[in-house]
């Protein structure tokens, strides 16, 4: 077959870049190879747009064990622990069949942790709707919601956190981010690198069919209005399945014959074989006729690049063939020896002992394109045109009534009720939380997590943005007592082709890679998705950041909800009233122009490092960090879900109301105390420099502030619930 | 006391029930779906999760399964058993309990914490409780919606086998509080021996105060004597 240059172009790739191929091979790649070439040099599997900007991250600490590069991020949490985490994105796949999108975006992330030998401890994920009012909006939310708890709930790992946000930006674009957290031996970690010559791949898993062909390369471009047809490229999933092949590669982990194992994922067996013999420096030969297959005539084409789940390739250590046929065989999976290591370095495929495709191994990985693509700055935005006259036009009831009901700040208990939670009787604190912590099992420490994402401020000034996601992390980990230790990014941009999207992911980057190393918050694993778009319509940048902390010994778990009365309330951290970029402005005026706020991280690390001590010392009895909406939703928020509200005294010193209560100026923490307590926090405080304002104490029933609200909790809390129940 | 945890290919709280019976004292043994005999053991435990992944009918294929014929043979002479959740459907599907469990109501999975009220304390599930104790417990289920025939419900409500019954934090059985829509409320049974009990809340997540609270924790201390 005569490779044309339409046929180069079904398979995602440019002229020039099959030029590079036929110079690579000094020939013309059969279609076979071109395939393969497709499925590991798309966006997807070959980073090319972002690798360059990807390596300036700070991956290193001494609490990393496995940075980027791997299946997924190991750190260590003492005592022979490790924890194994990463986030991906599935988002084009949700959009075009939101059930199994989903579902497989959940299955695929669980795969990446329990390939290095953990065993899933929870799961997080990060969606993003278009606005309510959008047709597909409701059906889409729907099948996202069922096939994330689909999947996770029948596996039986408990989904524990998530954020989901609704903004026209996603209307014809989702995304769907799922985080898996697992936990390992640290003496038992298991790596794709390939090892030893002549050693025997193996298949084992679920079956190979026609699903998911050319699933990466969709997720490497636009949408456009034919996206619809490209619904048999979206993966199927089965959770079962995936249940046995967990224990059953858990199982024989348990002794030593494994040598390398990797996850058939984006781009199925191309991916996975070629990663590791890539990584090992050895060349790998299939014989395509010993796949296990579900349906009849499939072709090698068909073969290597079906995105078919629940699939791995292990190579294993000599002789030990028959004790790990027969873990499987217990299990009721697949378990066929596919080929062997070699010493060519070339990916050799072979179809009834005829070699149908050969390609050097380095033409996949190392010599896969790398693009330095142009970038422009983004200009400082304009200022917002809000004056303080118009601010008084609204009162700051109906301001405060308008967040807490909005779909952004709603109750999700709607959803999250949908998925298992408690399933592993370790769920300590469960969504709704500023973080999940979730036990060790059989210890008395924990682990946090927490995954965030500011789109709008990532747009408006993508390096203060990039800053600010990674602190909120942060300081929704220090909420629940963790100390954070790495996170996971998962970075949805639109098309890195257009100079200006790709400048807001090279600015993006620029403010995580300034805000993690400042914090010593290593990335160490993550995920790119680029082309999230249709249409030349461009997604706002979403970089979502998921962060793990630890929480040494877990006797006092800490959550935000008020504890009791009389107690007293602090703000740590300074008021600006910073309001450009709100959620007062934009649900209240609409306006959504402007700098989001500045972010000082000696601020940022001082505040929280004081804040941990606090509740190192047991002096805490909530706590908060405020974010989104400022302060009074944040107060709101504690009162919630409690049968305490608060009474808040007016600041001696306002500049103006809307401005101190709902400034979204960061480094802020609302800390509940015991008012006995009083003089050991201002000591602490003090000690550290850092500032705080005693700003009133909680009371029975109603949230107060002196002389211009008085709402009472259980108001609230239905304020707060009707809008999904509504949906 | 010896107990046995059955354990099909995708069932997911046989850990948290094993914890949750060693905990208590009992030596607990795991016993794989493809065994021919169970051990000697005075309490056999069906967990919850998703036997054969439920694709068909919830428990459909558990109920047909190989170590399923002798858990029905040791049930028929005595031997207690309780089904959890998965657990309680795939009894129902062997014939071991009556009635079935429906889709919830509402269509969705279904994951908080309710309220329950012991209805029958006069059992060896549920001795240690007092009469209408109110306990709160976990639920986590897509087909908890208890239904039967009109014979067999009669005979629950009357022979007193009905164990739970969904309610609210006062007690008050009512449609509000049926978070499934069961016939009448109705979130756990006996079997007219009374050696059988299936519920669809989960008694083994509620054992600790640092993750839920302890109400579950006298379902199996009432086993235990």
């Amino acid at each position: 077959m005569k490779i044309t240059s339409q046929i180069i172009e079904k398979h995602g790739l440019k002229l020039e870049e099959f030029a590079n191929i036929k110079k690579l091979l000094n020939r013309e790649p059969n279609l076979l190879e071109l395939g393969i070439f497709s499925a590991m040099w798309n966006e997807h599997c070959s980073y090319k747009s972002s690798r360059i900007h990807l390596k300036n991250l700070p991956t290193k600490g001494k609490q990393v064990i496995q940075g980027p590069g791997e299946n997924a991020g190991v750190i260590d949490i003492g005592d022979n622990d490790a924890i194994v985490f990463k986030i991906e994105s599935h988002n084009h796949p949700s959009y075009i069949e939101p059930y199994q999108g989903a579902a497989t975006g959940v299955g695929g992330i669980l795969r990446d942790v329990f390939t290095m030998g953990a065993r899933p401890i929870a799961l997080l994920n990060s969606i993003h709707f278009g606005s309510p009012e959008h047709f597909k909006t409701k059906s889409l939310l729907n099948g996202v919601v069922s096939g994330i708890g689909g999947y996770g709930n029948c596996i039986g790992i408990p989904t524990v956190a998530g954020e989901t946000k609704f903004n026209e930006t996603y209307n014809e674009n989702i995304l769907v981010n799922a985080m898996a957290v697992g936990h390992a031996k640290k003496s038992k970690i298991f790596y794709s690198k390939a090892k030893g010559l002549n050693k025997s791949v193996v298949y084992v898993g679920s079956k190979t069919g026609r699903d998911g062909i050319h699933g990466a390369s969709m997720a490497s471009a636009e949408f456009d209005e034919n996206s619809e047809e490209k619904k048999p490229t979206v993966q199927v999933g089965d959770p079962f399945t995936e249940k046995l092949l967990m224990e059953a590669c858990l199982e024989l982990m348990k002794d030593n014959s494994i040598i390398s194992i990797q996850d058939m994922g984006a781009a199925g067996l191309t991916s996975s074989s070629v990663e590791m013999a890539s990584k090992g420096e050895l060349g790998i030969e299939l014989e395509l006729d010993k796949v296990p297959c579900r349906e009849e005539n499939m072709t090698p084409y068909e073969m290597m690049l079906s995105e078919s789940q629940e699939r791995m390739l292990i190579i294993l250590e000599d002789g030990k063939e028959k004790d790990a046929r027969k873990i499987f065989e217990k299990w009721d999976l697949d378990f066929v020896i596919i080929g062997k290591t070699t010493n060519s370095n070339n990916l050799t495929l072979k179809y009834n002992n005829k070699i149908e495709g050969e390609i050097p191994i380095e033409a996949l990985a190392s010599k896969a394109p790398i693009y330095d693509r142009k970038w422009i700055k983004k200009k400082k935005p304009k200022k917002s045109e809000i004056n303080l006259k118009d601010l008084k036009k609204v009162k700051i009831e109906e301001a405060l009534i308008k967040i807490l009901s909005s779909p952004n700040h709603s109750n999700k208990s709607w959803l999250t009720n949908q998925y298992d939670q408690s399933v592993m009787c370790d769920t300590v604190l469960k969504s709704g939380s500023d973080a999940a912590i979730i036990r060790i099992h059989n210890k008395d420490k924990a682990i946090a997590v927490s995954v965030d994402s500011s789109a709008n401020y990532c747009k408006s000034h993508p390096i203060t943005g990039g800053k600010q996601i990674v602190c909120e992390n942060w300081r929704n980990l220090i909420t629940v007592g963790a100390k954070p230790l790495a996170i996971t990014n998962c970075l949805n941009f639109g098309n890195p082709e257009n100079q200006e999207i790709m400048g807001e992911f090279a600015e993006c980057l620029l403010g995580i890679k300034e805000a993690c190393e400042f914090l010593n918050y290593p990335v160490v694993s993550g995920n790119v998705s680029f082309y999230n778009g249709t249409n030349k319509k461009n997604i706002f940048p979403t970089p979502v950041i998921g962060g793990v902390g630890l929480i040494k010994k877990l006797s006092n778990p800490l959550n935000h909800i008020f504890k009791r009365e009389n107690s007293l309330l602090i703000l740590i951290g300074k008021t600006f009233g910073h309001l450009e970029q709100s959620c007062f402005l934009k649900e209240n005026f609409s306006i959504s122009e402007g700098m989001p706020p500045e972010i000082n991280l000696l601020n940022e690390k001082n505040n929280g490092e004081s804040l941990l001590k606090l509740i190192d010392e047991n002096l805490i009895l909530s706590s908060h960090d405020v974010s989104n909406g400022g302060l009074i939703t944040a107060l709101s928020e504690m009162s919630i879900s409690s049968n305490y509200g608060a009474k808040i005294l007016k600041p001696k010193k306002l500049t103006n109301l809307f401005k101190y209560f709902f400034g979204e100026d960061q480094a802020r923490y609302i800390i509940e105390i015991n008012s006995n307590n009083l003089p050991k926090v201002e000591k602490v405080l003090k000690e550290s420099d850092v500032y705080y304002e005693n700003i009133g104490f909680t009371q029975k029933k109603y949230f107060e502030i002196e002389g211009e609200l008085k709402i009472s909790t259980k108001d609230l809390f239905k304020i707060n619930n009707e809008w999904y129940n509504n949906f | 006391m010896k107990s046995t945890v059955i354990v099909f290919p995708g069932s997911n709280c046989d850990r948290d029930v094993a914890v949750a019976l060693e905990k208590m004292q009992f030596k607990n043994q795991m016993v794989w779906h493809k065994e021919t005999k169970l051990p000697k053991s005075d309490l056999i435990v069906v967990p919850g999760g998703f036997s054969y992944g439920d694709y068909l009918r919830s428990g459909a294929i558990a109920g047909k399964s190989l170590i399923i014929d002798e858990v029905i043979k040791v049930a028929n002479s005595g031997c207690l058993v309780l089904g959890i959740c998965n657990g309680f459907q795939i009894l129902t599907e062997t014939g071991l309990l009556k009635g079935t469990l429906l889709r919830n109501k509402n269509l969705k999975f279904i994951n908080k914490d309710i309220h329950i009220k012991v209805l029958n304390n006069k059992s060896k599930f549920t001795h240690k409780y007092k009469k209408e104790q109110i306990l709160k417990i976990n639920i986590a289920h897509n087909e908890g919606n208890f239904f039967t025939d009109t014979h067999h419900l009669e005979e629950l409500e009357k022979e007193n086998l009905i164990a739970f019954k969904y309610c609210d934090e006062k007690g008050d059985i009512n449609e509000q509080s049926n978070p499934n829509g069961s016939l009448n409320n109705i979130a756990g049974i006996f079997n007219s021996n009374k050696n059988i009990l299936g519920m669809m809340p989960h008694p083994e997540r509620m054992i600790d105060d640092l993750i839920s609270n302890k109400d579950g924790v006298n379902l199996f201390s009432s086993l235990l004597n």
